[in-house]
C-alpha cells in the first residue's frame, strides 16, 4: 500500500486565513493512506522544501501531496524536491487550495470544507500515481524567427551568435519593420535608421541566418524540439538571383501609387523597394498596380533591366524547414485611424498617426524633413497631439494602455520645435506615463527647454476652420476650456497586433489574449513563453513596448530556445496514453480522434500502437475507446473516477 | 431560502478553464465553494461513462470546461467534447436524470470572471433544482452496482 505525506501550505496568511489548515492536516492523519501530516507557513521556502525532503525520508513514503498554491507555480519545484528526496517525481501532486479555494471564499466553514475535498481528490491520484520517467526526443536545433523588426532580428543575431542555425521569415520585402519607419527614438534622440541598418545588415551577412522575406508561414506540424514549417514565398515577379538592387526598374516605372511604408503620405511606383536601406535592397513588383500585369502592355521596366532579372512571374512557391524552435515577433500594427471618426480621422487630411508624422520628421520621408501639412504642403505651426486615440477607451475602443505613446508624442514635439522653432507644440493627455530609463528627465526636458505645452484634458470637439483644425477641450488641471487652431493633429493611435496576427497563431496553435496579443503561460515568471511548448515571443507581438524592452525580451527569448538546443536530448511528459495490447480489439477508432497522428496501426498484431513523442496527452482517445483498451498514464480512468467520488463522498460525511 | 448544499464536480481542462479558475484566484473573484474541480488535459479526456458515473455516485450536477471553439490546445478536441455532451443530452433523461444537470461551457484562460459567474449561476441552478434523487427515478436500490468491476 503507498505511503503518503500530505503537507499543507499556510502561505502567510494567504491560505491560512480563510482555511484552517491545522484542522485539515490533524483530520487527515487518520485518513487512508496518510501516514504523516503537517503545514508549514511557506513551504516553497528552502526550510519548507527540507521539511518535505526530511518526511519522505523519515516516514518512507512514497507519495507526496502539497496543497498550496495553483500547479503552474510550483508543481515543479515540488517535484524536484520528491526526486531528490530519492522518490518518483510524478509521485508528488499539487492541491491548490489557493487560486481555487483560499483566494476566491470568504466563509471560513465552507472554504475548509472545499479545501478539504480538493486534497481528497488528490489523495486519491496519488494513491494510483505510478512511477514514470520523462520521454526523451531528439531535437532540430534550428531555430525559425517569424517577424523581421527590431524584435525578430536581435532573437536571431543571438541565436545564431550562439553558433545555432535560424531561419527569419518576414512578410514584407525587407527587413526593419516599423522601426526602420522611425526618425528618431527617444530618450536619446538616435537617429533610428543609425543605429538600425547595421543590424539588418548583419542579419543578412551572417553565416548562421537564412533570411526569407516576401514569404510567409503556411503550415506547421510536430512538436517541441521537432516542427515542420511550411513557408510560402510570394510572388515577386523579379529574379532576385539576378537582380543586383541597381533601381533602375523603379525609376522608369510610369505607375505612382501611395506608399504604405510612407503611411500614404509619399507615393511609389508599381516595381519598387520598400525604402533605400532595404534589406535585401531587391524590388517586387504589386500586382495590383503594374500594368504589364494588368493589361499586358507597358514593361518599360523590363526594357531598362540590363541583368533580365524581371519575369513579371506571379507564381508563389513553397518550402519545407524543418526546426527545433519558433520565435514569433510578428510586431505591432497602429489602430486604423479610420475608428477614430470623432477626431476626424480619414475626413481630414491633416488628421494624421504617429507613424505617418515620423514620416514627415524624417530626412529620407516625403518632405525631406520638411514639417509640411498634407492638405497644401504649407509649414506647420500650431500641432497638437492628441494622447490614448484607441487607448485607454474600453466603452469604444481599446482598454489597454499602449505604454509608448506618451513618449514617443514627447519627442515628436521637440523634434518639431527642433526643426520650425517658431512653433508651437501642444500635447492633450490624460496621465504622462514617463516610467523608464531617463523617460521623466525626457518629458521635463521638452517642458523645459522646448516649450511643448502640455494640457491635461481630453479633446471633446475637432472641427476644420478654413484650412485649419480647430480643436475644442478643457484644461482639466486650470479647469478652463481651450480653443487652438491647429496646422497639423497627430493622433497617438493605440498599438494592436499586426494584421495576420490571428491568422498566424491559428496556424500555430498558440494562443492570444483578449485583445489579440500573444499569450504568455506565466506573465511574470514565464512572459517568453507560450503556453504550447517550444514557441516563444518578443516584442509588440506579445504587449505594446517600446525599443530597449522589445530588444531584451528578443534577448530572453533567444536565450530560451539556445537552452532547449543545448541538451543532449528534450524531456518530454510521459503522462501519454497507453494501448493494452491484450485488450485492443484493433478497432482503429483512436486513430481517427488523434489531432497529432500518434496512433498507429500494428498490422501484424491488429492493435494500435502510440508514437510517444507525438502524443501530447490530450487523452481524446481514451475516452473514445470503445473496449478499454486505452488508458492515460497518471490520469486512469480509475483515477477519475475515485477522484470524484473522494468529492462527492466528502459531503456526505460533513 | 433553500438550504441544500449541492455537490458539482466540475471537469475542467488544464489550458483554458482550469487557468480561467487560478485566475478568478488571483483576480480575488470571490464565488460560491459548492463546487470542485479535477484537471483533466482536455475536456475530451472524459467520457460518457465517466459522467453516468459521476452523477451515479451522489454528484447533483457536473459541469464540464473547455477551451472555446478554435482555442483547443489540442486542436479539436472541444468539438468532440460538444459532441458527446449533445448525446448525452439526448439521453441523460432515460436515466433519470434532467440534462440541464450537465453543462458545458467554454471558460479561457483570461475569462477568471466568467468562470466565477459562472460557477455562481451553476450552483444557484443546480440548487433550485433540488437533490438529484437518481436511485428513486431509476428504482435503483440502496446498494450501488459498480461499474468497473
Amino acid at each position: 500500500m503507498k505511503r503518503m505525506g500530505l503537507f499543507i501550505c499556510h502561505c502567510g496568511t494567504n491560505i491560512a486565513d480563510t482555511v484552517d489548515v491545522e484542522g485539515l492536516a490533524k483530520k487527515f492523519t487518520s485518513y487512508p493512506g496518510i501516514m504523516f501530516s503537517t503545514t508549514y507557513k511557506y513551504m516553497c521556502s528552502h526550510p519548507g522544501q527540507e521539511l518535505i525532503s526530511k518526511s519522505i525520508k523519515e516516514h518512507k513514503l512514497d507519495g507526496v501531496i502539497v496543497a498550496a498554491c495553483s500547479p503552474t507555480l510550483h508543481e515543479m519545484t515540488f517535484r524536484k524536491v520528491t526526486r531528490t528526496s530519492g522518490v518518483n517525481p510524478y509521485q508528488c501532486e499539487i492541491a491548490n487550495i489557493r487560486e481555487q479555494c483560499s483566494w476566491v471564499h470568504t466563509d471560513r466553514v465552507k472554504a475548509t470544507e472545499k479545501a478539504e475535498r480538493i486534497i481528497r481528490s488528490i489523495i486519491e491520484k496519488v494513491r494510483l500515481n505510478e512511477d514514470l520517467q520523462p520521454i526523451k526526443v531528439d531535437v532540430t536545433r534550428k531555430a525559425l524567427v517569424i517577424g523581421g523588426g527590431i524584435a525578430g532580428i536581435q532573437a536571431a543575431l543571438d541565436i545564431a551568435d550562439s553558433g545555432y542555425p535560424v531561419v527569419l521569415v518576414e512578410m514584407k520585402s525587407s527587413i526593419g519593420g516599423h522601426m526602420a519607419q522611425l526618425s528618431e527614438t527617444f530618450p536619446t534622440l538616435d537617429c533610428s535608421q543609425c543605429i538600425l541598418t547595421p543590424k539588418m545588415v548583419e542579419v543578412a551577412s551572417h553565416p548562421n541566418i537564412e533570411l526569407l522575406t516576401y514569404s510567409e508561414v503556411k503550415k506547421i506540424d510536430g512538436y517541441v524540439g521537432n516542427f515542420t514549417v511550411t513557408i510560402e514565398a510570394k510572388a515577386k515577379g523579379i529574379d532576385w538571383e539576378l537582380c543586383t538592387g541597381c533601381g533602375k526598374c523603379s525609376e522608369v516605372c510610369p505607375v505612382s501609387v501611395p506608399s504604405e511604408f510612407e503611411r500614404g503620405l509619399g507615393k511609389r511606383s508599381a516595381i519598387y523597394t520598400t525604402f533605400p536601406q532595404a534589406v535585401p535592397n531587391k524590388p517586387v513588383i504589386d500586382s495590383e498596380s503594374c500594368l504589364k500585369i494588368k493589361t499586358g502592355g507597358c514593361g518599360l521596366c523590363e526594357k531598362e533591366c540590363d541583368v533580365g532579372a524581371i519575369n513579371f512571374s506571379r507564381e508563389f512557391t513553397y518550402r519545407e524547414e524543418e526546426v527545433g524552435a519558433v520565435v514569433v515577433a510578428t510586431g505591432y500594427e497602429l489602430y486604423p485611424i479610420l475608428n477614430i471618426s470623432e477626431y476626424g480621422g480619414g475626413e481630414f487630411e491633416d488628421v494624421i498617426d504617429g507613424l505617418a508624422f515620423e514620416r514627415l520628421l524624417s530626412a529620407s520621408g516625403p518632405t525631406g524633413g520638411e514639417i509640411k501639412r498634407p492638405s497644401d504642403g504649407k509649414v506647420v505651426e500650431d500641432i497638437v497631439f492628441i494622447q490614448c486615440a484607441g487607448s485607454r477607451d474600453p466603452e469604444k475602443h481599446k482598454p489597454y494602455c499602449s505604454r509608448i505613446c506618451c513618449m514617443y508624442s514627447t519627442k515628436q514635439a521637440m523634434l518639431f520645435k527642433h526643426k520650425v522653432h517658431h512653433g508651437q507644440p501642444y500635447i492633450f493627455y490624460i496621465d504622462i506615463r514617463s516610467g523608464g530609463k531617463g523617460y521623466e528627465e525626457f518629458v521635463e526636458r521638452a517642458q523645459r527647454e522646448d516649450g511643448v505645452i502640455y494640457i491635461r484634458g481630453k479633446v471633446s470637439k475637432l472641427y476644420r476652420d478654413n484650412d485649419k483644425v480647430k480643436i475644442v477641450g478643457v484644461d482639466t488641471i486650470l479647469n478652463k476650456p481651450v480653443e487652438i487652431e491647429a496646422d497639423l493633429v497627430v493622433l497617438a493611435m493605440a498599438i494592436i497586433p499586426s494584421p495576420g496576427t490571428e491568422e498566424l497563431t491559428n496556424i500555430l496553435k498558440v494562443q492570444t489574449d483578449e485583445n489579440g496579443f500573444l499569450q504568455e503561460i506565466h506573465p511574470k515568471l514565464r512572459p517568453l513563453e507560450s503556453t504550447t511548448a517550444g514557441f516563444y515571443f518578443a516584442g509588440c507581438a506579445q504587449a505594446p513596448k517600446d525599443i530597449p524592452d522589445a530588444v531584451s525580451q528578443a534577448s530572453g527569448t533567444a536565450v530560451k530556445v539556445v537552452s532547449l538546443f543545448s541538451g543532449d536530448y528534450l524531456q518530454l511528459e510521459p503522462t501519454i496514453a497507453t494501448v493494452d495490447e491484450d485488450v485492443c480489439s484493433g478497432c482503429r477508432i483512436c486513430i481517427s480522434v488523434c489531432p497529432y497522428q500518434a496512433r498507429e496501426f500494428d498490422e501484424k498484431k491488429g492493435i494500435v500502437r502510440v508514437n510517444e513523442a507525438l502524443c501530447e496527452s490530450c487523452g481524446a482517445c481514451v475516452a473514445a475507446c470503445p473496449s478499454g483498451a486505452s488508458d492515460q498514464k497518471n490520469l486512469t480512468d480509475k483515477q477519475i473516477s475515485t477522484m470524484a467520488t473522494a468529492i462527492i463522498k466528502e459531503d456526505e460525511d460533513g | 431560502m433553500n438550504n441544500f448544499e449541492p455537490r458539482i464536480v466540475c471537469f475542467v481542462c488544464k489550458w483554458c478553464t482550469y487557468a480561467g479558475a487560478d485566475l478568478a484566484g488571483t483576480s480575488r473573484l470571490k464565488h460560491k465553494p459548492s463546487t470542485t474541480n479535477i484537471r483533466l488535459m482536455c475536456s475530451s479526456r472524459l467520457s460518457i461513462e465517466q459522467i453516468i458515473e459521476t452523477f451515479r455516485e451522489g454528484a447533483d450536477g457536473v459541469l464540464i470546461g473547455g477551451c472555446h471553439p478554435g482555442d483547443c490546445h489540442y486542436i479539436n478536441g472541444n468539438y468532440k467534447t460538444l459532441k458527446r455532451i449533445m448525446l448525452m443530452h439526448s439521453i441523460l433523461k432515460d436515466f433519470g436524470i434532467e440534462p440541464h444537470r450537465l453543462r458545458l461551457e467554454w471558460i479561457s484562460a483570461n475569462e477568471g470572471k466568467r468562470y466565477a459567474e459562472l460557477i455562481d449561476e451553476f450552483i444557484e441552478e443546480i440548487r433550485a433544482s433540488g437533490p438529484l434523487k437518481l436511485n428513486e427515478a431509476c428504482g435503483f436500490s440502496e446498494k450501488k452496482i459498480p461499474i468497473n468491476e
